[in-house]
This record gives C-alpha cells, sequence and structure tokens, in this order.
C-alpha cells in the first residue's frame, strides 16, 4: 500500500495566502474602508470630533466646476502621456530588437529613467523647461512670449506630459522588448525570405504577436498617470496656472493635506478608484476582445 | 549562529536604551519641538536650541524639523491623533484659526502663569500679538519667528531717472515704472503670482489701506466671516497691476520659470520687487557686486491713511496631552525664546524681526541697526507699528486660510492670463473662498473661536 502525507487542500491554502491577505487588509481594505467612512462625515483635522453628512461631500464636489475642470485635466494627461510613452517606447522597442549597431547599449539605457524618482526628474525638467532659463529659452529668444508654462494652461500641461511620458517610456521599453524577442525568430526570417520589408513584418507578425503586452501596459499606463503624477505635479506646476494642472491625484492631495479637509479628500479618492476601476474594466471587456493570447 | 549574536545584541542594546529612557536622578526632562524651517533657518534654530539645553540641565529640548509650515502642521495632526503629538510646534501664521478650534493646545498665557514666569504682554508689538492672540487678547500661543512685507527697490535704477527716494504711493510707483521703462529698463518690477502671494499682495495691501479681507472683521468675530475682497480697493490695486503687466512694466518672475523674484533683485534685473523682511539677508548676501538698495515700507494709494502692515511668520503653541515636568521644560524654554539676548541672536542670523519692544530697543542699544548689512531692517518694526491696529489691521483669522490663499493665487493666474477680468476673477475668488469658509464653519458645529 501506499503512504503519502495528505494535507487538506483547503487548510494548506489559507495558510499560503493568510500572509498575503493580512498585509492586503492592512494596507489596502482597511484604509479604503477608512476613506469610505471618512467621505460619509465632516472629519475635524484634529480628531475633536464628525458629523455624519451622508452624501453631502460627493454631492458638493460633484457641483463643482473645478472638480469637473480636474477630471478633465487629468483625462487629457492620462490620455495624451499614455499614447506618447507607448508609442515612443514601441518604436524605440522594435529598433533595438532589430539588432542595430549599438543596441546592446541602448538596451540598458533606454531602461534608466525608470528608474529616477518622479520629483528629481520633475526638478530636471523644471530647469530644461523654465521659459527664461533652460533649453527652451532658445524658443522663447525666436519668437518671445510663445512658451509660457507659467500663466499658458496648455504649456504647462505639455510640461508635465513630456516629465511623466520620458519616465514611462523606459518602463514600456523593458516589457516591449522582451515581448519582441519572445517572438521566434524562425517566423521573422522566413518572412524575410518571402520578401516582406521590414514594416510589412512589424504589422502583420511582431504587433498581432506583442498585443498581449500592449494591452497590459495600456492598462498599467492609465492607472498609473492617475497616480504616479502627483510627484511631477508638485514639482513643476503645483496645479497652476489657474487649475489647468490641477490632475485628480493632486487636488486630493492639496485638499486634504493643505487645506485639512480629510473628509472631501476623501470623497475624491473614492471617486477616483471608482474612475479607474470604471477605466480598467472598459479596457478588459471592450479592448481585451481584440488581443491575442499566443 | 550570526543571526543569533546579532539577536542577542539587539536585545542588550534595547535594554540599554530602556534603560537610558528610564528617569533616573539629575537626569534632565526631554521634551519635543517641532519646527518647519528648513536649511540655514533650520540650523540656526538648532543652535538656538543647543544654547538653551547649554544654559540649563532640568530640561533637554530635542529640536527636529520637519521641513516645511504645512507638513509640520499635518505631522502634528497625525502625531496628535495617534497621541505621540510633540511638546511644542511652530504653526504658521494662517493656522492659527485651526489651531483654536482644535481643543489640542494649552493656552500659552497659563502655562507660563502656571509655572510662575511673568510675562509682560503689553511689551510684544501690538500688530504681532494681536495677531496671534484671542478677540479678548489672550495670548494662546507665543509669536516666533516674525516678518512684514516691504519693497525692496534699486537705488541706482531710480537714480537713472532722477529720483533718490521710494516712491510712497502707487500713484508714483506707476510713473516710476513707466520712467526705468523708457530709460531702457527691461524689468522695472518684478511679481509672482501663486498661493505664496495673497500676502504681500492681498492681505497686507488690505491691512495698510484699512479694507477688510473679510466681513466679521476679517474673521476674528465668527465663524460665518465670507470674503469681500471683490469690493475693495483691492480691485483697484489688481487693475492696476495687471495694467502695468500688459505695458510691460512688470514681469512675473517665479522658481517654476527659472528665476524667482528675489534673485531677479538681487540679480539686478528687476528693480522693484515686494518681499518679506525676512529676505533681506538673502538679497545682501546673494546681490550684484556693487548694487546700491533699500527697503522701504509698502506703497499706499494717494490720500490713504497708513495703518500698521500684518505680521507674518509663525508662533509657538504648546500642544495638550503632556505631563507637568514636560510643561515645565516648555515654559523654560518659551521664557528663553522670549529673552531679548535669544531675539538678538535669532535676528543676527536670520532676516527675522524681534517681536518685543524690549527686544527691539535691546537691538537697537547694541547698535544692531546700524551695521551695513542689518541696516533697513527697523522699516519692518516702522511699517509694523504705523498705527495702532483697527479692527480690521489685527490679522485675518480664517479657516482653511491656505486653500483660500492657493483660490487667490488661481484666479490672479487666469486674470494675468487674459481669461477673465478683474472683477470676474475676483468675485470667483470670493465665491470659491466663501465655500470653503463654508465648509469650515459646518466641520466646527457650534464651536466659536475663542
Amino acid at each position: 500500500m501506499e503512504k503519502r502525507v495528505t494535507f487538506s487542500s483547503w487548510t494548506i491554502g489559507i495558510l499560503f495566502a493568510v500572509p498575503q491577505l493580512l498585509l492586503i487588509f492592512t494596507f489596502f481594505y482597511w484604509p479604503a474602508g477608512q476613506a469610505v467612512y471618512w467621505s460619509l462625515t465632516l472629519q475635524q483635522p484634529w480628531g475633536g470630533g464628525n458629523i455624519w453628512v451622508g452624501l453631502d461631500n460627493f454631492r458638493s464636489i460633484l457641483v463643482n466646476a473645478d472638480y469637473w475642470n480636474s477630471i478633465t485635466a487629468s483625462l487629457v494627461f492620462a490620455g495624451i502621456s499614455t499614447g506618447l510613452a507607448m508609442f515612443i517606447a514601441l518604436v524605440l522597442a522594435a529598433l533595438t530588437d532589430r539588432q542595430l549597431a549599438g543596441s546592446r547599449l541602448y538596451r540598458v539605457v533606454l531602461i534608466w529613467p525608470y528608474g529616477i524618482a518622479a520629483p528629481a526628474l520633475a526638478l530636471a525638467f523644471r530647469f530644461i523647461l523654465a521659459p527664461e532659463a533652460g533649453f527652451l529659452s532658445v524658443v522663447n529668444r525666436m519668437w518671445p512670449g510663445i512658451w509660457d508654462p507659467g500663466l499658458d494652461g496648455a504649456d504647462a500641461m505639455a510640461s508635465i506630459i513630456v516629465a511623466f511620458s520620458w519616465k514611462y517610456v523606459g518602463y514600456n521599453f523593458i516589457f516591449f522588448l522582451a515581448a519582441f524577442q519572445a517572438i521566434p525568430r524562425s517566423l521573422i526570417e522566413a518572412a524575410a525570405m518571402d520578401g516582406s520589408g521590414v514594416i510589412r513584418r512589424f504589422w502583420d507578425i511582431q504587433f498581432p504577436l506583442i498585443t498581449p503586452t500592449i494591452f497590459f501596459l495600456l492598462v498599467i499606463n492609465i492607472t498609473e498617470s492617475f497616480q504616479d503624477s502627483f510627484g511631477i505635479v508638485d514639482i513643476m506646476t503645483s496645479g497652476g496656472p489657474a487649475n489647468a494642472t490641477n490632475l485628480m491625484v493632486y487636488k486630493i492631495y492639496s485638499d486634504g493635506f493643505k487645506g485639512l479637509d480629510y473628509s472631501g479628500a476623501a470623497a475624491q479618492s473614492i471617486i477616483l478608484m471608482l474612475l479607474i476601476i470604471l477605466l480598467t474594466i472598459f479596457q478588459f471587456r471592450f479592448i481585451e476582445r481584440r488581443v491575442h493570447y499566443g | 549562529m550570526t543571526m543569533i549574536k546579532r539577536g542577542f545584541a539587539a536585545l542588550a542594546a534595547g535594554a540599554l536604551s530602556t534603560a537610558l529612557a528610564m528617569p533616573a536622578f539629575a537626569e534632565p526632562v526631554k521634551f519635543d519641538f517641532w519646527f518647519g524651517l528648513s536649511g540655514d533657518l533650520a540650523r540656526v534654530v538648532d543652535t538656538m536650541c543647543k544654547n538653551f539645553n547649554a544654559l540649563q540641565s532640568d530640561y533637554e529640548v530635542v529640536c527636529t524639523s520637519q521641513g516645511n509650515y504645512d507638513a509640520t502642521l499635518q505631522n502634528t495632526i497625525a502625531a496628535f491623533r495617534a497621541g505621540k503629538q510633540p511638546t511644542v510646534v511652530q504653526v504658521y501664521d494662517v493656522g492659527t484659526a485651526t489651531m483654536m478650534l482644535s481643543g489640542a493646545y494649552k493656552p500659552a498665557d497659563k502655562l507660563m502663569e502656571e509655572n510662575g514666569y511673568k510675562i509682560d504682554y503689553a511689551d510684544y508689538f501690538p500688530g504681532i500679538a494681536r495677531y496671534y492672540a484671542t478677540s479678548k487678547g489672550e495670548m494662546l500661543s507665543f509669536p516666533f519667528n516674525s516678518s512684514t512685507a516691504l519693497m525692496y527697490w534699486n537705488k541706482d535704477a531710480f537714480a537713472k531717472i532722477g529720483k533718490t527716494e521710494a516712491p510712497k504711493t502707487w500713484e508714483d510707483v506707476g510713473a516710476d515704472l513707466q520712467a526705468m521703462k523708457d530709460a531702457g529698463y527691461e524689468c522695472p518690477m518684478a511679481i509672482n503670482i501663486s498661493a505664496n502671494e495673497s500676502w504681500q499682495l492681498m492681505e497686507q495691501f488690505s491691512a495698510i489701506h484699512n479694507q477688510p479681507v473679510a466681513t466679521k472683521n476679517n474673521g476674528y468675530d465668527g465663524l460665518d466671516a465670507r470674503l469681500e475682497v471683490n469690493k475693495t480697493k483691492f480691485v483697484q490695486y489688481v487693475t492696476d497691476l495687471k495694467k502695468w503687466y500688459d505695458a510691460g512694466l512688470i514681469k512675473i518672475k517665479s522658481k517654476d520659470l527659472g528665476q524667482d523674484m528675489v534673485q531677479a533683485f538681487a540679480s539686478g534685473t528687476c528693480q522693484v520687487i515686494l518681499t518679506s523682511v525676512g529676505d533681506h539677508g538673502t538679497v545682501g548676501r546673494t546681490q550684484k557686486e556693487g548694487m546700491n538698495w533699500d527697503v522701504a515700507e509698502l506703497p499706499v494709494y494717494a490720500g490713504t491713511e497708513r495703518k500698521n502692515s500684518l505680521v507674518g511668520g509663525a508662533s509657538l503653541w504648546v500642544l495638550s496631552g503632556k505631563s507637568d515636568a514636560e510643561y515645565k521644560g516648555a515654559a523654560a524654554f518659551l521664557n528663553f525664546i522670549h529673552d531679548p539676548k535669544t531675539a538678538l541672536f535669532w535676528s543676527t542670523n536670520t532676516g527675522y524681526i524681534p517681536v518685543t519692544k524690549s527686544g527691539f530697543d535691546y537691538m537697537k542699544g547694541q547698535g544692531f541697526y546700524d551695521k551695513a548689512p542689518y541696516k533697513g531692517r527697523e522699516t519692518a518694526i516702522a511699517s509694523l507699528t504705523a498705527s495702532e491696529p483697527t479692527e480690521i489691521t489685527r490679522g485675518v483669522r480664517l479657516g482653511n486660510f491656505t486653500q483660500i490663499r492657493a483660490e487667490f493665487g488661481t484666479q490672479m493666474q487666469a486674470i494675468f492670463a487674459n481669461k477673465v477680468s478683474v472683477q470676474e476673477g475676483l468675485d470667483t475668488l470670493v465665491k470659491n473662498g466663501d465655500a470653503i469658509l463654508d465648509r469650515f464653519q459646518q466641520t466646527y458645529p457650534g464651536k466659536t473661536l475663542p
């Protein structure tokens, strides 16, 4: 008779999951639950007491034109910076994958931007894009006043988009390059022997085969552009001029921590969370259909 | 094996530190002081703390910089909610209303009385004391680092247009800026229009012209105060600033654009700026070689009877929930800071002004204001004491004022970018500011300012 040690799969499964579940509960569900509670009350910052106000916080936020402006700004920021970061990374990865001269160097160098903390890179871009003293001041010398992120909202938005995209090009590049390198060489070589050019091979073979990566990066980039933009906005524009770059995550910070309006900020976080969930569901529902998993 | 050894070492160290933390005989009582200054200023505070610790052996103050004013308040609130608050904390001017309603402090005047220190509150410059006192005049916190806004002017540039004195009225300023522009100066005056400049552009201007920022005596008399800057002389001021900006007489300078206004002035690029007396030292240290400059009181519109300007800076609050021994230490520390000698040390090493008359007299007696790098700083005292504070030049006591200042920046930027007219922008400022005040009032139902 065969002797075998058996475990109840149920208990052992739970045991293995417990540390992780505890972490998730402590650092996600608990604070999120607290935020929901705060968003339904008016909290005195010093903890002197709170009043139940139901959905009043949400109501006052949703009738506020500034808040809708903040949502629009966040969506514009998310759309453009995701598109830019993914497109540039895709092109760079495709070229690096072709083993052009120096591609070994690029493979390493192009990953670096992701390793730089957002505030540090924002500081660097503030110098680069400064209209009077930075590199871009050349433009102003030729056409005075054309580049003015201090007063022109569109210029300021462009600044933070450039800074954010620059960072995420590095991140996307890693994934794209890995995806390209996972494609069997024989496929591409066969196509080349059949006489198809570089562009043709890209569209007909490589692109369809990396759609899972593209989809993954799309979800991550959009989510991160809502959350990781904080450091860049804080250093580069502080949400100005005239609220043009007051992204949702920055508004939460400034209302909550600078303005000590904890309840309003909690309600805004809930709305932001719902928005990101909705966007992600939308992407899985409609875009994932077009993804081919190999 | 090494792991175990390390474990033992850690245990031993832990035991040792607990032993050290036990109150032993003649061991000084430690208490925390959190402050919001950084860089050079933080080093000066640290030196001050060391001096206090060296002066006596009963107490030991542990001074920790939290980086900036906002962070200090945020961290203190978080610490207070967790029951780990510092004994003494530096809170900036606009946090005063929030502090007063917090119920988290021990009134400074009571603390001093209980611990046997006699403080002559009449010795404080009234413009400074009233800013932090209750509407009945009790001091809940001690004024600490204090400043006020001044006009910095480049004497060389004014000499070029035949002027040897700073303009006293805004009408003169307009004419002088035009003359400088005509004389070939690219940037006659620099301003910035972010949340920070609410202080000199809106609050100081309103005080000097005896114009209210908000109803209910700028909020001193109740949480139902609402803004009214869209119908005071401030409207004309913003209109003029915008007009001068459009005419190229004023340039916007900010750190985000590559050069802030203090740098622009010190480098000789711009000829006039309005900023805190706290920048006096910076300008002196970083100025272009041989540049002649001076400070003057902020101008007023012709025909205005000048009132006192407002104090800016921060005060020291003592928080509740601490032991008697710690309160004794805090009282000794506050008494030390109150001392005229400390005032001299503090003002010499920073740009801040003394907060008491005795401190000011002591410094004058020492010849402080005759020496070159500090000469001119007495103008700040003149500005602060230009008149007895009126009901509306005591200060601005509005809830969540940080957010109102942010709104000021937003609307000024909209006005200067030609998105809205001056009146529309200020109307929106009042409307959004009132929503903030409304919310603050709802958060503290049934409570009143002391």
